[in-house]
């Protein structure tokens, strides 16, 4: 029996202006599960990530987690909805201000007021410790390299220990080391953590390694979705154009 | 058969040049629009700012930040804006009034345009220049980078976080700076018209006293208020809709240098005539 959906979106449409972005899209995530959301740049990734996180409004349309619909939920609502995610941005988005040990602790500052100094400081050592990072906590975000803060800002993603994680372009603009470092912490944090992830990608090497379910969004639809292995033999024009860009050549 | 184009043979008019005073009028137009748009965005986000400062939790920690970096960091440069302009009006003030042997008048003419008017004036225009263009620069930074994004996805309001902070500095550390001017400002004019152009001491503080009202003491901060509200108020809207990048961090921030700066002056007209 398939896992009940941890993210529902039902018929999402979205526009800009004249420019429709998202032309009703329709998916499912279920508990525990990866799923990878997988297009070209401008295709609407990004747009259809800030829906499931409450960042942007739909048009129309649904996006219901956990059973509870997001759309018509105020300020109020939308911050106790979004203590269920953590995101990690493409640009990791760390606080540049403070140091790595007060980006990390920021969140449970913020939402678990009865943790002392010390437990505060020995949940961040763990965090830190499950993306591979030691011996950091006084250094700046301008003192580390890109692969490191992305680290950093999974690690301030899963601090709260929320049931869904969204990865914004892991593994764009890192080497290959460090991107298949990437794909192991997403995979490590799916087993270790049993989160529900969402991770949106044009990165085709990665999609394959991390995801359960792949989603192909193209021109504002969703033309393929489903397993890897099924992607791979679809028909779609613009899906197979897209992956001949990696399978053409491997 | 083999078809010849004509398209290429026809001779195309030249492009119409465009009318000067339509494009002139269409500039100008533009120009209105945006500071319509610019005052009903101020207007609604004092809106906001207003909502959440009310609403627990109270960010105290973040208050005293802003509160230190507007306030306790701008009294070094306020205290030089007011000594310098108080000595500048005196001199000046003095040179007129030794025309018509009226150098009696020096002491409450340079002490009622530093309360009233100088102290908030300059005062904010120290601010916006000091702590107003950092304040742009770094929400705008953040907004670009998606550090408010992060707070918004870690379920922290941004506009509680960050601008309610910065907004109530500016509102309250203005006033105290009208009052650092006032001081430096009056210690300066003091200075210049009995040291250096021979007014007694005595007629310049008993003249001052005569003329010099606690009115026009508050009517300086209610004005160092209304310009601490305002230029915050700017520098926090123009930096957290920042879009497009370095560019557009600056272009944000000198949009509300311009705009604060403009502001304070016609602000200044009309809190004067509503305070009398």
């Amino acid at each position: 029996m398939a896992a009940a959906p941890m993210i529902q979106i039902v018929d999402l449409f979205k526009s800009f202006g004249a420019h429709e972005v998202l032309s009703g899209i329709s998916l499912e995530v279920p508990a525990g599960s990866t799923l990878v959301i997988l297009g070209g740049s401008g295709s609407g990734k990004t747009v259809l990530m800030k829906h499931m996180i409450g960042l942007l409004k739909p048009d129309s349309g649904r996006v219901i987690v956990e059973g509870e619909d997001l759309v018509p939920l105020g300020a109020e609502g939308l911050e106790r909805m979004r203590r269920k995610f953590g995101m990690v941005f493409q640009a990791a988005a760390l606080f540049d201000s403070m140091t790595v040990y007060e980006n990390v602790s920021f969140p449970l500052r913020e939402h678990r007021k009865e943790l002392t100094e010390e437990q505060i400081r020995a949940l961040v050592k763990e965090k830190l410790g499950i993306v591979g990072l030691k011996n950091v906590e006084e250094k700046y975000p301008a003192d580390l390299s890109g692969g490191m803060r992305k680290r950093v800002g999974l690690a301030r993603a899963i601090v709260l220990d929320p049931k869904i994680v969204l990865y914004d372009e892991p593994t764009t603009g890192l080497d290959p080391i460090t991107t298949d470092y990437v794909d192991e912490m997403i995979l490590d944090a799916k087993k270790e953590l049993g989160v529900t992830s969402v991770v949106i990608s044009h990165d085709i090497a990665s999609a394959f390694k991390v995801a359960d379910n792949i989603a192909f969004l193209y021109q504002g639809h969703i033309v393929e979705q489903g397993p890897p292995a099924e992607l791979r033999r679809s028909e779609h024009p613009a899906v197979k154009l897209f992956l001949s860009t990696w399978f053409g050549k491997n | 058969m083999i078809r010849v184009s004509t398209e290429s043979t026809q001779v195309r008019p030249p492009p119409r040049r465009p009318n000067p005073l339509v494009q002139a009028i269409e500039s100008v137009g533009a120009s209105l629009t945006r500071t319509v748009e610019d005052i009903g965005g101020l207007a609604s986000l004092l809106a906001d700012v207003l909502r959440w400062a009310v609403r627990p939790p109270f960010r105290v920690v973040n208050l005293m930040a802003q509160l230190d970096f507007v306030g306790v960091g701008s009294v070094l440069i306020v205290a030089l804006t007011g000594i310098f302009s108080g000595m500048v009006f005196a001199h000046q003030s003095a040179r007129a009034f030794e025309l018509f042997n009226a150098k009696s008048l020096v002491g409450p003419t340079v002490t009622l345009t530093i309360t009233r008017e100088l102290a908030p004036v300059f005062s904010a225009l120290m601010v916006t220049m000091r702590a107003g263009s950092a304040m742009c620069t770094e929400l705008g930074t953040m907004r670009v980078t998606e550090q408010v994004d992060a707070l918004e996805t870690m379920a922290v309001n941004p506009i509680q976080y960050l601008l309610v902070p910065r907004v109530l500095a500016g509102l309250i550390m203005v006033p105290m700076l009208v009052m650092v001017f006032d001081l430096a400002g009056v210690g300066g004019g003091y200075f210049v018209s009995v040291a250096v152009k021979g007014v007694s001491a005595g007629t310049f503080i008993a003249r001052t006293q005569q003329w010099l009202d606690p009115e026009d003491i508050a009517e300086g901060l209610i004005k160092g208020a209304v310009f601490g509200l305002y230029v915050a108020l700017v520098a926090c809207f123009k930096g957290y809709h920042a879009s497009g990048g370095a560019k557009g961090v600056g272009q944000a921030t000198t949009e509300a240098m311009v705009l604060s700066a403009l502001g304070i002056f016609v602000l200044d007209y009309f809190v004067g005539v509503i305070l009398h």
